[in-house]
């Protein structure tokens, strides 16, 4: 952590408010937090530099560099307005279904014995997964900006479908980029974004999966810098980028603390997430971060292995780098270029992660771990047999370690999963690996 | 003086402006890239911009990227890459050469090191393009330190009110990205350059570069009228792509035909009229 003093929030060494060394005023107001912003608080990153510890930052050419502050000045602004709040508000309780409830898996509690186990169903949110929070915030940021034009990326298409969804609430034209490998193994998602009015580029640089697409997207960007706005789908890229999708996806930790003092009267125990880029993850734990009795746990995609080639785990296996406009966690190899991902669930096959995840694992405040292809698969079926409800692929790598760990809890103890996504896009992929022919 | 600054002097005394060809290391292997380097000068390059191979080159459109994987499929390292400079310097000691590529490889290497092997094997300038002023503080005092010359990046996107930060520390030259987009992808009309260079000349004393947009002989000779130099990258890369065979493999003529297209673009340079 060097260089902590100075430039975070947080320093443990500080003391005092007069201390604090947070120079932007947007970091201290997240505009989904109940919680009192306070100088050694693990929640008050980035600093001004988009910088939390040693990660984040703004790596991108000059071309993009104006647009890019342009977008924080605006997010700021759109921050410190309640009318911005309210209509976010509006959109997200009337279109997108929030507050997704807390479900209490009591068969899964069951059947492995041990810890209570509560679902966040972000997976009943409109479009299935928890990625249209974070839409919904940007494209109004776009609105405010006057912006004509959305592009985005995608990895299983989740954020994909969610932009081209809100696109088309909206009225604005939509390009998703979409990695060619991707496109084959979640037609359905093509598909339903082509329903939805979006024209869809498959990428064909690199392997075609999430990362090949996020540079076309960025390369769009810098030719259409006037009137297009990139929505990003996890808390990376440049700054603003990584704190305001987190922000925006805070309302699934927040919603989730209202939701276990009301059902059990206190906190969960345990907070467990899935991790590609790591924007659902982020999103439930940052309002938990100063709750420091609570674990939080993220999960990474382990492919065929951590030992093996074939994985996703950024955290585990690789080593910081800079791709996508911040320094933070990469798989790379000796000479710093950049290695392919694997993962069974394509929103999860990416070789970099959200920077703040990279300082919130250096700080030791959140465990990383990994769960393979196999596991997941397992925790899919086990979640669709007991509790009747198909987890997508990514939050199955999530459930895959509850079951882990939920039998060596005691029964009074609580973990909390996001699930973060539903399966019906991955029903294809799960069927070929089963052996199944549709 | 640095190679660039005695470069430039030295054209400005001619009277004319710099035609700066761009290769990729390594482009499609480690000989025909070497051959197509050493054969520069000869050909009338004025100075020399090679690009490192990176896998995910964000601000490069397709021919730039296929020529990174090309190189890098050949073996290219960023310590091979330097490897390259030190042979060309046995033999030349006064064409400026440029390094230009992406921030992962060179951190992977490690700043202080990187820019320590980079003065030694003979580079004279780095343009790192995904690091922007507002990050530029980790290169600057290493590469300041060791003569390195950092070429900062203008784009149509700066406005006035950004230029002294965006060229604050910079030396050697200006490169103006004379395009809102990607290498090869569009070519800026004379008016636009006419209407930004002045601009760009009101902040700095350095020589101004103008690329990702040039092709043509024309195109080079129109960018040095306003100009103080013009670099054609992608162009020369989609020559050098269609003289291989369906393997990737260079072919007989892969050397003379990207030489032959350097010295048209030359030619043309300096038939050119001189900036005023």
């Amino acid at each position: 952590m060097r260089d902590r003093a100075g430039r975070l929030g947080y320093d443990g060494e500080l003391t005092g408010e007069t201390a604090t060394v947070n120079t932007i005023p947007l970091s201290n107001s997240p505009p989904f937090s109940n919680s009192p912003p306070f100088s050694n608080s693990l929640r008050s990153g980035p600093d001004g530099r988009g910088r939390f510890g040693d990660f984040g930052g703004r790596f991108v050419a000059e071309t993009l560099m104006p647009l890019v502050l342009q977008v924080e000045q605006a997010y700021a602004a759109a921050r410190a307005d309640p009318s911005f709040q309210a209509e976010l508000d509006y959109y997200l309780k009337d279109y997108v279904g929030r507050p997704s409830p807390l479900w209490f898996a009591e068969r899964m509690t069951k059947l492995l014995g041990g810890a209570k186990i509560y679902f966040k169903r972000d997976e009943l949110n409109h479009t299935g997964a928890h990625k249209i929070n974070s839409c919904m915030g940007q494209i109004l940021l776009a609105r405010r900006m006057g912006k004509t034009r959305i592009i985005a990326e995608t990895g299983a298409g989740q954020h994909g479908v969610a932009t081209a969804t809100v696109c088309a609430l909206f009225g604005l034209p939509c390009t998703v980029y979409m990695g060619a490998t991707d496109v084959e193994r979640q037609s359905p998602n093509v598909f339903r974004m082509k329903l939805l009015g979006a024209e869809v580029r498959p990428v064909t640089s690199g392997a075609g999966t999430l990362k090949d697409a996020m540079n076309d997207a960025m390369r769009d960007w810098v030719a259409n810098v006037q009137d297009t706005f990139y929505i990003i789908g996890t808390v990376a890229g440049p700054h603003p980028y990584p704190m305001m999708v987190r922000d925006f996806q805070s309302v699934i930790g927040e919603e989730s603390k209202v939701q276990m003092r009301a059902v059990e009267g206190r906190l969960p125990d345990v907070a467990v997430a899935c991790i590609g880029g790591g924007s659902n993850a982020m999103g439930l734990f940052h309002p938990y971060l100063d709750d420091t009795d609570v674990r939080l746990i993220g999960v990474e995609a382990a492919g065929h292995g951590v030992d093996t080639k074939q994985h996703a785990a950024s955290l585990t296996m690789g080593r910081p780098g800079v791709l996508h406009g911040n320094r933070t966690y990469l798989l790379q190899d000796e000479d710093g270029q950049i290695q392919e991902a694997h993962s069974i669930s394509a929103g999860l096959d990416y070789p970099g992660i959200g920077p703040e995840h990279s300082w919130l694992h250096d700080i030791k405040r959140v465990e990383y771990v990994s769960a393979t292809d196999d596991e997941a698969l397992a925790a899919f079926q086990m979640c669709t047999r007991a509790e009747g409800i198909i987890p997508a692929l990514e939050p199955a790598h999530a459930l895959a370690h509850v079951a882990k760990i939920a039998p060596t809890m005691r029964e009074d103890e609580i973990i909390l999963m996001n699930l973060c996504g539903r399966g019906d896009k991955d029903i294809f992929t799960v069927a070929a690996a089963l052996g199944v022919t549709l | 003086m640095s190679r660039i600054a005695a470069k430039f002097a030295a054209l400005k005394a001619e009277g004319r402006g710099a035609f700066i060809p761009f290769l990729e290391a390594w482009d499609p292997d480690s000989a025909t890239s070497m051959a197509i380097l050493r054969g520069m000068p000869g050909a009338g390059a004025d100075l020399i911009e090679i690009g490192c191979p990176f896998t995910d080159p964000m601000a490069d459109g397709p021919a730039v990227q296929l020529a990174g994987l090309r190189g890098l499929k050949a073996g290219a390292t960023m310590a091979r890459t330097l490897a390259m400079v030190r042979e060309f310097r046995r033999e030349d000691d006064t064409t400026p050469v440029v390094l230009m590529g992406y921030l992962n490889p060179i951190d992977s290497y490690g700043i202080e090191r990187f820019t320590t092997d980079a003065a030694a094997a003979g580079v004279d300038g780095l343009i790192v393009v995904d690091l922007p002023s507002e990050e530029a503080d980790l290169l600057l005092p290493h590469a300041t330190a060791r003569g390195l010359d950092v070429i900062r990046l203008v784009a149509p996107t700066t406005d006035v009110a950004r230029l002294p930060l965006v060229l604050n520390g910079g030396s050697g030259f200006v490169y103006f990205v004379a395009i809102t987009g990607v290498t090869g992808t569009r070519t800026a009309s004379a008016a636009e350059l006419e209407a930004a260079l002045p601009l760009i000349r009101a902040a700095t004393d350095l020589p101004v570069a103008v690329g990702f947009g040039l092709r043509t002989p024309a195109q080079a000779a129109e960018a040095v009228r306003v100009a103080d130099a013009a670099v054609v990258g992608s162009a020369l890369l989609d020559t050098l792509l269609a003289s291989l065979d369906e393997q990737g493999r260079a072919g007989p003529n892969t050397v003379r035909l990207v030489l032959d297209q350097v010295r048209a673009l030359s030619e043309a340079v300096r038939a050119a009229r001189v900036p005023a």
